[in-house]
């Protein structure tokens, strides 16, 4: 089988396209293609990211513009087809904007954006984006936002965590869960959900930025070592 | 149609000329101006684009030499050669006055502008840094101004997708009420990938990209070089407003049209607009330019030819395309969804001439206008400022010796100047790019270079009080720890570009300070082999009590030629050996000890000699590379005790260390606290201690064994015994606690 292929999606304001793009291809050494927003074909990519940025400047709500961009009819079509979407940061906001991911992302509780290293704790490592992380594993990767403040009605919050639909939550470097841990309020310290069929994650937090020990980190290559896995079934080799 | 006022003498003085530069006008153009030429001449010749009454001085810095590729004044930043075909462009720029009316609009647009600058030479800008200082931090006013810059700068910098990597930030009451703002970026550009700021080839189209023309930011240059009064809060509509995210689409369709190849010239419009940038556009090409205003897509109705061409709004370029490749320039644009309307077009004749409502509203010659040209040069009295007599008079027997140097250490690492600016750098995003080897919190910046081994060292320093009480050595101290810092992290020094933050020219004082300053950064700069690629001067930052401490902020450049020599500022492992390389002095001078524990600003400026200086750093640099070295952090404010501290918990994890260093006959608070300069506290392996010692002394450098890491407590001799995790919480959330408490 072909080794997986990501499609990252550029918006105008994008800006950490190339980021995602660099993780994906030299990191990972996978295939990897830019999609302009304006086109309305995702060149059979097995896996879209929404990258982090600032889509359309993100005056009115994050996301709420882009959601509307010629390749999201794509996006959403590619993942009712059981195709497997990321979105990270930006991303996320864009796929809960799009009724992809459940939920919304509210401005963080200090009400300034925040960019820090901080804990996640692995909470379903059964899924295609985490399946090379430990179950209960705490990693460390930066976030940087000002609007990642997940935030839902309860009883959808309660479908979620039934559903085993969280993906991440802020911890404490020992793994345990605190108020302090959390860098933007966000309900039940989630940093990362799953669609129910378990496809599309969206996360606040920056994997494509800790994939280098020379940057600090590696902790955020587990997600696409487990996207190639899920897609090529390849133990990758990393470059 | 617009009815503009009869040109009068009276009216040109309102417009800050001189009754001499009136004259000059006059017998440039051998009659009267119109009143729209009288505009651009007027912000033109202002302090903020013509540098009247500091290029003279300026032009005695060293200028050529190392890799610069591009000098300083030639082009929109200086360029310096990294190796590997490429090249790094970078530049410093205040927003000094629009920051102290509105902070976060004119904090943002500085950064805004400064990136311009490095984008319009074909540069991916891939880090930023900000050099800051305000008054008072208990000042409820000061919290505004500092909480707005540094929202305005994380607004900028993250939407826009630059890392802000490094800075600093100072509080002293001298900068009460005219807060420094200044912000620095850097790019990276395939060697013959860059642009030049040049109009050439008559007949080639003007074509002005970006966002659309208002009337926000009229006479932004002339409000920057006068001194901020009580009036200057009418001058709110002078600030311009940024949009980063229309910024982020005038990037990659500008670095577009540079990569196919399509323009001749291209230059960022900043102060003073489309005249600033038609003017030396044209001139720099010995070239012209006919344009027409009525061309320009503006956003307001009924703007006069004076308003469009003195507009300062940002998110704009002018650019002259190769004939033939406009249209290709506007699908360029067109995708990203800017405009690029062709608005003229370059002639021969050396002449700016410029119609609105079918009628030629100014014709100029491009030359009279610009720096460098016919643009006015001034070189102003000087006279020692009486203060110094004062200042120098200090001994230090005048203070007491304190008796519990442990509670000393603690409170200067609380105190706002030596705190963790944590609470500010956390605001900005620090890793986009996927390039931030080290970020902020340590000695410099590490921004690694893709696709290569290489890596950038980056720092902006300057300790303001230090240049108050000795003009020129604290010009030289600015550029000596900037490149100590730059060392440290393991990177060669290049280039520098300068900030230079002082009061009004016009007061011999402060002409002094200026000169003497620009003197000792020039000396410096010699003896670092370091250019300075460019810059900016800001005059005029005085409020009603007087002038600001004269604040000459060096931005400097390092190369670090393999990645394997990023070196951290923290100690790495238990048990490694802490070697001090310098020599302690028996002197509190400047210090932040003298201001902040005993409430005096006084001394001179610390020791410093720029020959053993590079010594230091020579050897710093030889023994990193022979990899002798864990970790390397400086000493600079709050001198050793503090850099000890620091190296104890600014690292990944604490670890803490036991510490005999010899009094010397040095007095205790000195030897914990004093600044003298060319120190560094090196840690390194015990089995490698011997060689390390072994080439200080080959190359002339004092080195001391000094201690030992681990455990969880910081010990030095029988004076200082703190626990590691308390001064690393009181260092990081001191300054949060201050300006967040209600």
């Amino acid at each position: 089988m072909a080794k997986a292929k990501f499609g990252v999606v550029v918006f105008p304001g994008s800006n950490c396209d190339h980021d995602a793009y660099h993780a994906a291809k030299h990191v990972l050494g996978g295939q990897a293609e830019f999609l302009w927003h304006k086109e309305g074909s995702l060149q059979d990519v097995d896996v879209v990211i929404l990258p982090g940025g600032f889509s359309y400047g993100d005056y009115l709500r994050c996301g709420a513009i882009s959601r509307f961009s010629p390749i999201m009819k794509e996006v959403v079509r590619h993942a009712d087809r059981g195709g497997h979407v990321i979105g990270i940061c930006n991303g996320f906001q864009i796929l809960t904007e799009s009724g992809l991911l459940p939920g919304a992302l509210l401005r963080n509780r200090s009400l300034k954006f925040v960019c820090r290293q901080v804990h996640l704790r692995v909470e379903n490592n059964t899924s295609a984006f985490t399946s090379r992380y430990r179950q209960g594993q705490v990693i460390s990767i930066p976030v940087a936002h000002g609007e990642g403040n997940f935030y839902t009605d309860q009883d959808t919050l309660a479908e979620i965590e039934e559903n085993g639909q969280v993906a991440f939550r802020y911890v404490e470097a020992d793994g345990s869960l605190t108020d302090a841990a959390n860098p933007n309020g966000s309900l039940n310290n989630i940093a990362g959900i799953f669609n129910k069929e378990g496809n599309v994650l969206g996360m606040m937090p920056h994997p494509e930025r800790v994939v280098e020990q020379l940057l600090g980190s590696d902790d955020g290559l587990g997600v696409f070592e487990s996207l190639l896995l899920a897609i090529s079934g390849e133990e990758p080799v990393l470059s | 149609m617009h009815t503009e006022p009869t040109v009068t003498i009276e009216i040109a003085r309102e417009l800050g000329l001189t009754d001499e530069e009136y004259q000059m006008v006059l017998d440039y153009l051998g009659r009267t101006p119109s009143y729209t030429e009288l505009g651009m001449y007027s912000v033109m010749w202002s302090e903020h684009c013509s540098y009247k009454n500091s290029i003279a001085v300026l032009k005695t810095l060293p200028r050529s030499g190392g890799r610069l590729l591009v000098g300083a004044g030639e082009e929109n930043a200086g360029l310096v050669d990294i190796g590997d075909g490429l090249a790094v462009a970078f530049k410093i720029e205040s927003h000094n006055h629009p920051s102290a009316i509105e902070p976060f609009q004119g904090a943002a647009t500085g950064v805004g502008g400064i990136l311009r600058d490095i984008f319009t030479m074909g540069a991916r800008p891939i880090a930023a840094c900000d050099s800051l200082r305000f008054g008072d931090p208990d000042n409820p006013r000061v919290q505004y101004l500092v909480k707005g810059v540094v929202h305005g700068i994380g607004h900028y910098g993250n939407c826009f997708g630059v890392p802000t990597v490094a800075g600093e930030i100072y509080f002293d009451s001298s900068y009460q009420g005219n807060p420094l703002v200044n912000a620095m970026a850097v790019g990276i550009v395939k060697h013959g990938q860059t642009a030049t700021a040049t109009a050439e080839g008559e007949g080639n189209p003007v074509m002005i990209v970006g966002s659309s023309t208002g009337r926000d930011g009229i006479h932004g240059a002339t409000f920057a070089s006068v001194d901020l009064s009580a009036d200057s809060e009418s001058k709110r509509p002078s600030v311009q407003v940024g949009d980063p995210f229309t910024e982020k689409l005038l990037l990659e369709a500008t670095l577009e049209i540079i990569r196919e190849d399509l323009i001749v010239g291209i230059q960022d419009m900043g102060a003073a607009g489309i005249t600033c940038s038609t003017c030396e556009m044209s001139a720099k090409g010995k070239s012209g330019m006919h344009i027409n205003l009525d061309l320009v897509p503006i956003r307001e109705e009924g703007m006069s030819a004076y308003e469009i061409l003195l507009s300062e709004s940002q998110e704009r370029m002018l650019v002259v395309a190769k004939k033939g490749n406009e249209q290709r320039v506007r699908d360029i644009f067109e995708k990203w969804d800017l405009h690029a309307v062709t608005i003229g077009h370059v002639t021969g004749d050396g002449m700016v001439t410029v119609e609105r409502d079918g009628e030629v509203k100014a014709v100029v010659p491009a030359d009279s206008l610009a720096l460098g040209g016919g643009a006015p040069v001034y070189i102003r009295e000087t006279r020692r400022p009486d203060y110094l007599d004062t200042t120098l008079a200090f001994r230090i027997e005048s203070v007491p010796v304190p008796a519990d140097f442990g509670g000393v250490l603690v409170s200067l690492l609380s105190s706002p100047n030596i705190a963790s600016k944590r609470w500010a750098y956390e605001q900005y995003d620090t890793s986009v790019r996927t390039n931030t080897a080290q970020g902020p919190g340590g000695d410099a910046a590490v921004i690694r270079v893709k696709d290569t081994r290489r890596a950038l060292a980056i720092k902006t320093d300057c300790n303001g009080r230090y240049v108050y009480l000795n003009p020129r050595r604290g010009a030289q101290i600015a550029v000596a720890e900037a490149a100590r810092n730059v060392a440290c992290a393991g990177g060669l020094p290049l280039a520098i570009t300068n900030c230079l933050n002082f009061g009004n020219p016009y007061k011999p004082e402060v002409y002094y300070q200026f000169k003497e300053a620009c003197g000792g950064m020039g000396e410096a700069c010699l003896v670092f082999d370091t250019p300075v690629t460019g810059g900016n001067v800001s005059f005029y930052n005085e409020n009603p009590v007087g002038a600001v401490y004269p604040t000459p902020v060096i931005g400097m450049i390092g190369l670090i030629d393999d990645i394997d020599h990023i070196t951290q500022a923290g100690f790495r492992a238990a048990d490694d050996r802490v070697i001090l390389l310098g020599t302690n002095r028996n002197e509190i001078d400047g210090s932040e000890y003298l201001a902040h524990w005993h409430d005096i600003v006084g001394g001179d400026a610390p020791y410093l000699d720029l020959e053993e200086e590079r010594r230091l750093q020579a050897l710093l640099l030889d023994a990193i590379r022979k990899g002798l070295v864990h970790s390397a952090h400086d000493v600079s404010d709050g001198g050793l005790a503090v850099t000890l501290a620091e190296s104890c918990f600014i690292g990944d994890r604490n670890i803490g260390a036991t510490i005999q260093i010899a009094h010397d006959g040095v007095r205790k608070d000195a030897l914990y606290f004093g600044e003298a300069q060319s120190r560094v506290v090196l840690s390194c392996a015990p089995d490698k201690a011997e060689e390390l010692l072994a080439l200080a002394k080959a190359a002339g450098v004092p080195a001391a064994d000094i201690g030992v890491t681990g455990g969880d407590r910081l010990r030095i001799n029988e004076d200082i015994d703190v626990e590691v995790a308390l001064i690393s919480e009181a260092h990081s959330t001191s300054l949060s606690k201050l300006l967040e408490k209600v």
